[in-house]
């Protein structure tokens, strides 16, 4: 049996050089979102499947003649239901309150943060920052699930406050289900590596969209020897990652200013090319972009994987429905666009062999011990810690 | 610790600003939703109070004489989170008792009778 019943509490979250400070009262407040958001999950969600099947699709098929034919008609249909409202008006707060929480305790600390991180990132050549960098305004004017300001928000130069903000708030949104370090799906990468490509030895690997770098450190780590490139668009992220990183003791990996539609690398200079939870922050021009950039970037026989939601082709419409909720209401523009495309043949167009190409999942892997094992029945649709991974070998 | 004096920003008015967008409001009087997002935000400052005297207890049974540091650096022990959390789950199924009530209204709606039709049901019996 898992050791919580619930959540973890907040006190058990990893602290390393550049964590936000909480007092009592702020770790109480993560740990009722975090407790909220279990609850939603387990006992709320269910309740949607439970209103579509009794009252909204048979109301549907009365005034129509049919069942929804996709998502699109069943979210309008659902969008009258009364649980459906209640489930997402409590979610839709319940990030709202999660980012109010998460900034109180970062903004009120920020100057302190800002000379921790800029103490640990002092001279290093392993943050390379470009003043001039024009951010794509896929990024730039996105305040990506909910976050003010979004990830390139600077309340004072040098800042890392977006970035100390969505490390400290992980917790409450996932209720624990990414561990100690937020590393649970690095951890899975790094685990499904050595189990299915036991002979990749990389000498370099590349990070596309690395963000706070929570992702990146267990493949870092796993791989001493290799060079690792981390590049993101936004500033905060990487002052952020390449402090975190240090203070975590992982020296091996250099952070870069760039957009990873134009990587500023040779041809086929990378073993391993990863994203995780980045593709869908993205736009439908620039992961065409992306996608050719990683087919470039590779050596013949590397290999490229990315961790996403599922995508939605072949679910039926009321999953479609449910994992869609973050594109309508939680400022992921771009979420059901992706979801709703052809990878494998956006691989194939950037010169992927399709006999090359695999899908497989992935499940945060965490301290059981301190953070549970996460509950297999308990689905809430773009939140799970478990992940589809879709990838190739050039 | 309390918040900085010295920081030279708003921090309290930049934490609860909006994100870009516009906000999406799911019932269909507005007000409704207002409502439901101030209750939600109490609700979470019961639960904070909740811990607080939580931890004010079990530091008491520990020793009798303590510093306000000594609330910021408490740690619960497995049997302490245990419980915290259990009284979290109650707490949370008290809350949004009428959403759990509204569900088994599905489940079950042969029971959904008014009590009127009831009692003329009854008064037949």
């Amino acid at each position: 049996m898992a050791s919580w019943p619930s959540p973890p509490p907040y006190n058990l979250v990893g602290k390393h050089g550049v964590s936000a400070q909480t007092n009592h009262d702020d770790r109480a407040r993560f740990n009722f979102l975090a407790a909220l958001n279990t609850h939603l999950a387990t006992h709320v969600v269910p309740g949607n499947a439970k209103a579509f099947k009794v009252k909204v699709e048979p109301e549907f098929i009365a005034a129509n003649g049919r069942a929804p034919k996709d998502r699109h008609e069943v979210r309008r249909a659902m969008l009258k239901n009364p649980h459906f409202q209640t489930w997402s008006a409590l979610r839709r707060s319940s990030m709202e309150m999660r980012q109010q929480t998460g900034r109180e305790i970062v903004l009120r600390q920020i100057a302190d943060l800002n000379a921790r991180a800029a103490k640990l990132n002092e001279g290093s050549p392993k943050l390379k920052l470009d003043p001039k960098f024009v951010v794509p305004p896929y990024v730039a004017k996105v305040d990506f699930h909910c976050m003010p300001g979004g990830y390139c928000d600077e309340v004072m130069p040098n800042d890392v406050s977006a970035a100390a903000n969505y490390d400290i708030g992980i917790f409450a949104t996932t209720a624990g289900g990414l561990g100690k370090f937020n590393d649970g799906a690095g951890n899975a990468l790094a685990g499904w590596l050595k189990k299915n490509a036991p002979d990749l030895k990389p000498k370099r690997i590349l990070d596309l969209g690395c963000g706070m770098g929570h992702s990146l450190l267990p493949v870092a780590a796993a791989y001493p020897e290799a060079e690792v490139i981390a590049i993101d668009v936004a500033a905060p992220l990487l002052r952020f990652a390449h402090a975190r990183a240090k203070s975590m003791g992982i020296n091996n990996i250099t952070f870069v200013q760039a957009n990873a539609e134009h990587v500023p690398e040779p041809d086929g200079s990378f073993d391993f090319v990863f994203t995780t939870m980045f593709l869908h922050e993205t736009s439908n021009t620039a992961i065409r972009n992306i996608i050719n950039e990683t087919h470039r970037l590779l050596r013949p026989g590397g290999l490229c994987m990315h961790l996403e939601q599922p995508q939605f082709a072949g679910l039926p419409p009321f999953e479609q429905f449910m994992r869609d909720w973050d594109a309508f209401y939680n400022n992921e523009p771009f979420w059901t666009r992706m979801h709703d495309m052809d990878v494998d043949q956006l691989m194939a167009d950037a010169g992927f062999d399709r006999t090359k190409m695999f899908v497989s999942g992935a499940q945060a892997v965490v301290d059981e011990e301190i953070f549970g094992k996460q509950k297999d029945d308990v689905e809430d649709y773009g939140r799970k810690a478990s992940w589809h991974v879709f990838g190739v070998y050039k | 610790m309390s918040a900085s004096d010295k920081t030279p920003i708003d921090y309290i008015a930049l934490s609860g600003a909006k994100p870009r967008g516009k906000r999406p409001y799911f019932f269909e009087d507005p007000a409704v939703e207002r409502v439901l997002a101030i209750t939600m935000a109490v609700a979470q400052e019961v639960a904070v109070l909740h811990e607080r005297v939580d931890t004010l207890e079990r530091l008491l049974e520990q020793k009798t004489h303590f510093k306000r540091a000594d609330i910021d650096s408490y740690q619960p022990d497995p049997e302490a989170a245990t419980a915290r959390a259990e009284w979290s789950r109650m707490y949370i199924a008290r809350v949004l008792r009428i959403v759990q009530q509204e569900l088994e209204a599905l489940d079950k709606l042969d029971q959904n009778y008014t009590l009127d039709d009831k009692a003329e049901e009854l008064g037949r019996t």
